[in-house]
């Protein structure tokens, strides 16, 4: 079980796949990889493609946003996609989905970011 | 189901066993037939609770322990999560939405707003110092959606 975080750099996107089950006990991985690959990768922008992520709280809402500001304080956009039912209604409750464009897949959240950057 | 069912669980307040926690609620819930967004709800209301007893309750110390009961009566399950911790000061302040008191942790504030929303019941007690309570009950419709 767990969660597996991959990375993809595509263009100036950093694509990141999360596989498994974000909680508190996994979201630090999370925060780690994605904080590295921001700070240290030469990706202006994030897609993050939930397709195989199982299960998520409100730990994972909080990672999200934590590196959805650290990418807007380096001026770079994060858009979401693939998102099933369960992570959307988290989205909808906490209002993120206000701040974070969702997409159906990732096909579409790269046109998207091709047209604004 | 007929009658009442119950079980209670203990464990060390570790994140490992946040997703074990899960599990083993929807294990015991899986009797009555619950629909995949049931069982949905269920487990992201137990994870919250569990995470706040493990990070508030505890300050993420092992040593403590957290309890869960469950009650299963009719189509209604009872959860209730216990910790012996430090409590919470000022609960109307908890329970607002977006609020934390480890921002530093990225916790998003979300967790009760999440067990209120996803759960039929919800109620909550604390005494600072002595620890938290949290209480919820959900109705599993599926059962009677199939007689219909």
């Amino acid at each position: 079980m767990s969660l597996q975080v991959e990375l993809e750099h595509y263009r100036d996107v950093l694509i990141v796949r999360l596989r498994g089950e974000l909680d508190h006990h996994t979201a630090d991985v999370v925060r780690f990889k994605m904080e590295e690959a921001i700070l240290h990768g030469n990706s202006a922008h994030v897609i993050l493609s939930l397709k195989d992520l199982l299960f998520m709280d409100s730990s994972g809402l909080g990672v999200i946003l934590g590196r959805y500001k650290q990418l807007k304080a380096k001026g770079g956009k994060m858009v979401v996609c693939d998102v099933n039912q369960s992570v959307y209604r988290l989205f909808e409750l906490s209002g993120l989905f206000k701040i974070l464009p969702i997409h159906e897949n990732e096909r579409l959240a790269l046109t998207s970011l091709e047209v604004v950057s | 189901m007929n009658g009442r069912n119950e079980m209670t669980l203990s464990f060390s307040a570790r994140s490992e066993n946040e997703a074990f926690a899960r599990v083993a609620v929807a294990a015991f819930v899986s009797q009555l037939d619950p629909t995949m967004d049931e069982l949905n709800d269920l487990k992201t209301a137990i994870s919250e609770a569990v995470t706040n007893a493990i990070i508030h309750g505890y300050d993420s110390d092992p040593s403590g322990m957290v309890t869960i009961e469950g009650v299963i009566e009719g189509d209604v399950v009872k959860l209730t999560v216990r910790d012996k911790g430090r409590g919470i000061e000022d609960l109307e302040l908890a329970r607002q939405p977006l609020y934390t008191s480890k921002p530093n942790m990225e916790r998003s504030g979300m967790g009760f707003t999440i067990m209120e929303n996803f759960m039929d019941g919800f109620d909550v007690c604390s005494e600072p110092g002595q620890g938290t309570s949290i209480a919820m009950t959900k109705r599993i419709e599926s059962k009677k959606a199939l007689f219909n």
